[in-house]
């Protein structure tokens, strides 16, 4: 055996709430986070994302007691993002149970927090996350949920992540995300070639092939996606299932 | 029955305390010398940098404490590594509990490991009810080579040991609080040993 590919859920935040319309008629309660990824993790997802998008000045307490009510029940990782910007932030979510933690815009506009949440807390539990959209030809990093542009291309900082102590970087292609149309493979390979941790790739999962495609092409070592799951267009164990009959080596 | 996770600073512990209680124990968290001693079953726990980490236990006395235990003690992840003899990272003298000397992995694989990976060549009532090859999730970026202690194998580049055993200590290089169904039969199997 092997080290498997993973198959990654995301569910956004606001408030304490997933987002995201789900349609799980199933649930008591369709917007709570901890009943929906209790649910995943049943299902065979190897680990989970939660993205918080509340700007509240309460938001800090609100996400850190929904991290403790997620680490209660649930038994598989879960990663922790949304405007995290220093090794405080970080600290307060893993003693209430996350596991590792993402940071996005902040790293971007503050590097060095990158070394500083490695040195802490180790590599192991920071993921860099990365939104990228192809401009004339080179892909350049977005900041803001991918609606400020930089003038940063995307290989560069994945480099300089990695060398500043990045565990995983998670990739999310603008071009791609929502499309439906399949992961952004080509570039996803040439990250997974250029740098030596683990590449979790996001942004255009429509249908089971584009997760088949993104492991053999994409050389990703994960996949993540959020409405393809929400909405049960396809359910992890299904999509599980269709990969060992691709040839792709998953938890099962 | 009394469970202690061995509290010195590092990482995530939390994670195993839930774990523990989602099969109907209670556990507490310290790093009291006195409370560790008394206790059933002790969990040590560990994640971060080896050398800093054995710098906590040093200062607070607890590594001292650890090789004198008698009951059952189940070092997890870090805290498997540091009950070795030694670690390549940061040069680490550990505990010398397990006769074993940590690695790294070599650039032909991605470094940390990270995810699921299956175990197999089971040993010891630890395993009791886990089929062979059953999936555990991993996160490191060293390892212990095979050796007589190994209870447990594991492929990543290498093949390495992903658990080891010596009289009343055991180590598990993977996260049973982690592990979905299967890793709670693997802490339940401590608990009730």
């Amino acid at each position: 055996m092997m080290l498997t590919k993973r198959i990654i859920p995301c569910l956004d935040i606001k408030d304490g709430r997933t987002v995201k319309g789900v349609n799980f008629l199933d649930l008591r309660d369709a917007g709570d986070p901890v009943e929906l990824a209790a649910i995943y993790a049943k299902e065979g997802a190897d680990e989970l994302v939660f993205l918080d998008i509340s700007a509240t000045e309460e938001k800090r307490k609100t996400l850190a007691e929904l991290v403790r009510r997620v680490a209660e029940k649930v038994d598989i990782p879960f990663t922790v993002g949304g405007g995290i910007a220093s090794v405080e932030d970080v600290g307060i979510l893993l003693h209430n149970g996350a596991d590792k933690v993402s940071v996005n815009s902040s790293a971007v506009k503050d590097p060095a927090l990158i070394d500083r949440l490695a040195g802490r807390f180790g590599s192991q539990c920071v993921v860099v996350a990365v939104d990228a959209k192809n401009v004339n030809g080179e892909w350049l990093v977005h900041l803001v949920g991918g609606k400020v542009p930089t003038t940063i291309g995307l290989y560069d900082w994945v480099k300089e992540a990695e060398s500043r102590g990045a565990g995983e970087i998670l990739f999310t292609s603008m071009d791609h995300d929502g499309t439906k149309n399949g992961f952004a493979d080509e570039t996803l390979s040439a990250l997974s070639e250029m740098i030596n941790i683990p590449v979790i790739a996001s942004g255009g999962a429509g249908n089971m092939q584009h997760f088949a495609d993104t492991f053999k092409h994409g050389k990703a070592d994960a996949a993540l996606a959020a409405s393809v799951f929400h909405f049960k267009e396809i359910t992890i164990a299904d999509l599980k299932q269709f990969l060992r009959k691709e040839g792709v080596m998953v938890r099962l | 029955m009394k469970i202690v996770i061995i509290d010195y600073g590092a990482g995530n512990i939390q994670s195993i305390r839930f774990a523990i209680a989602r099969l109907g124990y209670e556990a507490v968290l310290s790093h009291d010398p006195e409370t560790i001693r008394s206790a059933d079953k002790v969990i040590f726990p560990g994640v971060g940098e080896a050398a800093s980490a054995m710098e906590k236990l040093r200062a607070t006395g607890i590594d001292k404490l650890i090789p004198e235990l008698r009951q059952p003690v189940l070092g997890i992840c870090l805290g498997m590594q540091l009950m070795c003899a030694s670690s390549e990272e940061g040069n680490t003298r550990g505990m010398g509990i397990f006769d074993v000397e940590i690695i790294k992995f070599t650039p032909e694989v991605k470094v940390p490991q990270i995810g699921w990976n299956s175990i197999y060549g089971l040993k010891t009532a630890l395993f009791n009810g886990i089929r062979e090859q059953e999936f555990m999730y991993l996160v490191h970026s060293y390892y212990a080579p095979v050796s007589e202690a190994a209870i447990a194998l594991t492929d990543y580049g290498v093949k390495y040991a992903s658990a080891l055993h010596r009289d009343n200590f055991y180590g598990v290089q993977f996260h049973p609080e982690k592990s979905s169904s299967a890793g709670a039969v693997i802490l339940r199997n401590f608990l009730e040993l």
